[in-house]
Formats: structure tokens, sequence, C-alpha cells
């Protein structure tokens, strides 16, 4: 019970101090762009509930969720396969670092220009910036797993879909959740990106409205929003991986007190 | 019936070739207890993995149960030397020993009883829902041998399975494993570096010579079935046993040096 009180006492301490830094800091600020906390804070919720969730921030979220589910999925289907291949490895691994190495947001204007700006556009931005580190990572965990344990499998004749499911996905995961978390944050600042041109809703089309309209204490409101965002989806990603990576953690601590 | 014909491996690669096995001709009768002892890098692994079909042979003939080997044959289990990487560290000892009964299509009720029969078979009784890396060495290993038993193997290969745990662990496994064989009547051929344990645990013991390797002897180990860590160590006819390999091995090495 003290642990856990201690834990989130780490983890709020920090945000808390500054929080408290900034009121006392901005109270009657009569700068026009930077407003007192208080202000920003008593227009957050008549911003943020009712409509403008449901016209704002609900497509957001699900585009946000879609983009990322296909990122994930797609990174690892192709990093299986890729990871499992050693030809169509050397084949695609020089393509790979060449599409690697260009900014997503540099696409964005070309995939603008072929598939419009609607939402498959919106979801293909987040796709596109969020496959990279699943596909990599997955390749990396695909190819680094242990030969007695494929050798295992073989005489065993463990194969196909129970192979994939049980050997090769399972001893790859902890590389897949690494590439998996870093294309979470990567997947909102796409979305961001994503409504930041040419979109008519979203959480980055009404920061920007807002400030086109000087509504300043509610544009810092909207970046609440988004950093708030960002914190409870990597909250829930790190439960996610506490269930699926239970295993590694537990393996990696016996291996350190000396098994 | 294991039979291997004038076996040739060499490894190839970047300029380096490295002769693992020049010439090595066996055969193992069904139900038979084999050991083959040889020292460390003389091609022990090389040799099981070509049986269990792991590895192509550079030339050369390997057979089970009548079969030319090609791919892993049926019937045949192998418990390797690293059994801290032999067992899923995500799938729990009970789902580690199902795992290979799954994908031999056993339905889910008598896989329950194969895994609950070969745990106790080991002395597990209870640790199915452990973690392997939650026990030790030696524990890990029965796992490992578990996990063969419940396959149900007529041939069961085991590569140096015990060359990583301590000294009086290790005594329970090589009495476990013959009360495995005695019990459950498979082939076995049992690798080692060890002499003692060669002696110890066999029916024959193969001896191998140091790289180049092949056949040094074939010797029938002729003392009674019943084994026991203390009164067979001690009885004459093993000294004399163990005494005449060592012999052997050594009278190999001075031929070699010379
Ligand atoms: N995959 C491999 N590639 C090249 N050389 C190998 C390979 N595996 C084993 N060797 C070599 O073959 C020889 C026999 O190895 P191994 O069968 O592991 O011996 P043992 O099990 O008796 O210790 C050694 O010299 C080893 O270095
Ligand atoms: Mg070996």
């Amino acid at each position: 019970m003290t642990r856990v009180l201690s834990r989130t006492g780490l983890l709020l301490g920090l945000p808390v101090v500054l929080l408290v830094t900034w009121w006392f800091a901005s109270a009657g600020s009569k700068s026009f762009y930077q407003p007192p906390l208080e202000t920003i804070i008593k227009v957050f919720p008549d911003t943020w509930t009712g409509a403008r969730f449901k016209s704002d921030v609900f497509p957001s979220l699900i585009r946000l969720f879609i983009g990322y589910s296909l990122a994930v999925l797609l990174g690892i289907t192709l990093g299986v396969l890729i990871g499992a291949n050693r030809r169509l490895r050397a084949l695609v691994e020089p393509l790979l670092e060449f599409l690697r190495a260009i900014p997503p947001p540099v696409l964005v204007p070309i995939l603008i220009l072929i598939a419009g700006i609607g939402n498959p556009t919106k979801v293909l931005v987040i796709v596109i910036g969020g496959v990279w580190p699943v596909l990599l990572n997955t390749v990396e965990g695909v190819r680094g797993v242990d030969e007695v344990l494929s050798d295992t499998c073989r005489s065993y004749r463990i194969g196909g879909w129970l192979r994939l499911r049980t050997f090769i996905l399972r001893a790859a995961s902890p590389q897949i959740v690494v590439g998996a978390r870093q294309a979470l944050s990567i997947s909102i600042i796409m979305m961001v990106i994503g409504e930041l041109l040419g979109a008519t809703n979203g959480l980055g089309y009404t920061v920007v409205e807002f400030q086109r309209g000087f509504q300043i204490p509610e544009m810092w409101s909207g970046v609440f929003v988004l950093g708030l965002l960002g914190v409870l989806l990597s909250l829930a990603f790190t439960l996610v991986e506490r269930r699926v990576l239970n295993w590694y953690h537990g393996a990696r601590a016996a291996e350190r007190s000396g098994h | 019936m294991l039979e291997i014909k004038s076996l040739r491996k060499t490894y190839g690669g970047q300029g380096r070739t490295v002769e693992a096995l020049r010439d090595i001709t066996l055969t193992v009768e069904d139900g038979q207890f084999v050991c083959v002892v040889g020292p460390s890098g003389c091609g022990k692994t090389t040799l099981l993995r070509c049986l269990g079909g792991l590895l192509t042979p550079t030339s050369g003939e390997v057979k089970v149960a009548g079969q030319t080997v090609t791919g892993p044959p049926d019937g045949l289990a192998i418990v390797f030397q690293e059994y801290g990487r032999s067992l899923f560290p995500w799938l729990r000892v009970a789902e580690n020993i199902e795992l290979p009964l799954k994908s031999k299509g056993i339905g889910r009720a008598e896989r329950r009883k194969l895994v609950d029969e070969s745990l106790s078979a080991v002395g597990l009784g209870d640790a199915g829902k452990a973690y392997p890396w939650q026990l030790s060495g030696g524990m890990q290993q029965r796992v490992a041998i578990a996990r063969a038993i419940a396959f149900q193997p007529k041939v069961m290969l085991m590569d140096e399975p015990f060359a990583a745990v301590d000294a009086q662990t290790r005594a329970d496994l090589e009495d476990l494993v013959r009360t495995v064989w005695q019990r459950f009547g498979m082939t076995m051929l049992f690798v080692t570096h060890d002499i003692d344990e060669a002696v110890y645990l066999g029916q024959r013991v193969v001896v191998l010579s140091a790289s180049p390797t092949s056949v040094l002897e074939n010797l029938d180990i002729d003392l009674s079935d019943e084994r026991d860590q203390l009164k067979t160590r001690s009885e004459a006819r093993f000294v004399e046993l163990r005494t005449h390999v060592y012999a052997r091995i050594q009278e190999a090495k001075g031929v070699a040096a010379r």
C-alpha cells in the first residue's frame, strides 16, 4: 500500500509542482497570449464536454484507434514475413532503410493529393507514421528467436499457426512491444498533423481554429487535452504490457538473481 | 532401431570447414540403452542432430525404424543440453509439456492425462502451474524429460542433459533416466562426456575419438540391470569398465599426438 502511494507520489510529483508554479506565475497575467492558468482551467469543461466532444474529440479518437491498430497489425504481419525469411530480408532491407528515413509528415501532402482529405487519408497518415517502429522491431524480434527453441519446435513438429502463435510471436513480443510503444506516440503526433491540413473536425483542427479565432485560453486547453490523451494512452499501454510481458520480466529477474 | 552407416559431417562456410564427424557406424536395437561418450567438441551434438533430422549429413546414412532420416522422424524426442533454452519461458510447465501433444492432434482430456502422468513420472507432480524460470536447473531438465515422455516416443535422444547441474542433482537425474527407460521401454541414446556416467547408465557404451571423430570402441556393459549410485559405482566390474574406457581414450590421444 505504501509502495503504491509512494509510486503515485513520484508519478504525480513533478507535474503537480509545475502546475502550481505555472498557476502562481501566471496569476493576474494581462498578456493576451499567456492567460492565467486559472482562466484556461475555467474554460476547459465548457470547451471540451458536450457537443465538441462528439464533433471533434470522438472522431479524433476513432481515427487514432483505427490508424494505430492498422499500423500495429500491418507492422507485425510484414515484420514476421520479413524477419522469418532471410532472402526476402536481404531484398527489402535497403528499401526499408530508405523509407524509414523519410519523415512521415512530408508524405501528408502527397497522400492528400492522391487520396483526398477524407477520413481514410487521416487514418492512412497515422498508419504511415506508426508502422515503421512496429515493423522494424518485429523483424529484429523474429530474427533473434532462440535456436534451441527453434530446434525444439522442429523436433516436436510444432508448425504452422501453432508455431507462429506460441513460438514466433511470443518470442518476439518484447521487441514488438517496444515498437508498439514508439508507434503510439508517433500515432498521436500523426493524428494531429493529419488534422492540421484540410480537416473540418478533430482535436488538431479545433486547436488551430481557436488560435485563428484568438480564443487563446481555449487553445491552451486543447493542448491540455492532447497531453492528457497521451498520458492516459501510455498508462493503458503499460497495463497491457504488464500482462503480455509478465513472463519476460519474471525470467529476466530470475536470470539476474543468478539462476 | 537406429542405424548409422559411415556418417560424415563437415560444416562448411566462409572458407573454414570443420570436419565434425569423420566416420561413424553404429546400430542401436529397439529398447536398448546406449551411451555415447566422447570429449567436448568431438561431434556428439552433431551426431544427435543428424539422428534427429535437424541436420543433413555430408555423406553416409542415418535410419530410424528402417526409414532414412530426411527430417525429424516420427516418434523421436530430443532432450537438449541447454535446458534453460529449450523450454518456452512464456508457457507454464504444464503448457510446455502439452504443446507437442497439441501439434500431434491429441484431444484435450488425453493431453491432460499425459501431462499429469509425465510430471509425476519425473517427480514434479505439483509444478504444472509454475513457469520454467521459477524452477532450479535440475527441475527444468526434469520438465524437459517429462515433455519428452509425454510425447510417447519410441526413441529418446539425450544430449549431455546433466552437464550443467550439481553432482547431487545429477545423480538423482541419472537414476530418473534409468527408471523412465525401464518403465516406458523406449530406445535410449544418451550422449555424455563423462565416462563414469556413460558406464553407469548404459547397456552399451560407444566410445568416440577426439576429432577427426570415429568410433573407438563398442563396449557391452555387463553390470546388473538394477543400478545403484553407491553399490554399482564401487563394484569391481564397474571400475574395470570405466578404467578400460578411460585407457582407450588416452591411448587414442597418444596415437593422435604422434
Ligand atoms: N553450426 C556449426 N558450424 C560450424 N562448426 C560447427 C557447428 N556446430 C558445431 N561445429 C563444430 O563441430 C565440432 C563438433 O561440435 P559438437 O557436435 O557441438 O561437439 P560436442 O557436442 O561433442 O561438444 C566442433 O569443432 C564445433 O566447433
Ligand atoms: Mg554438445
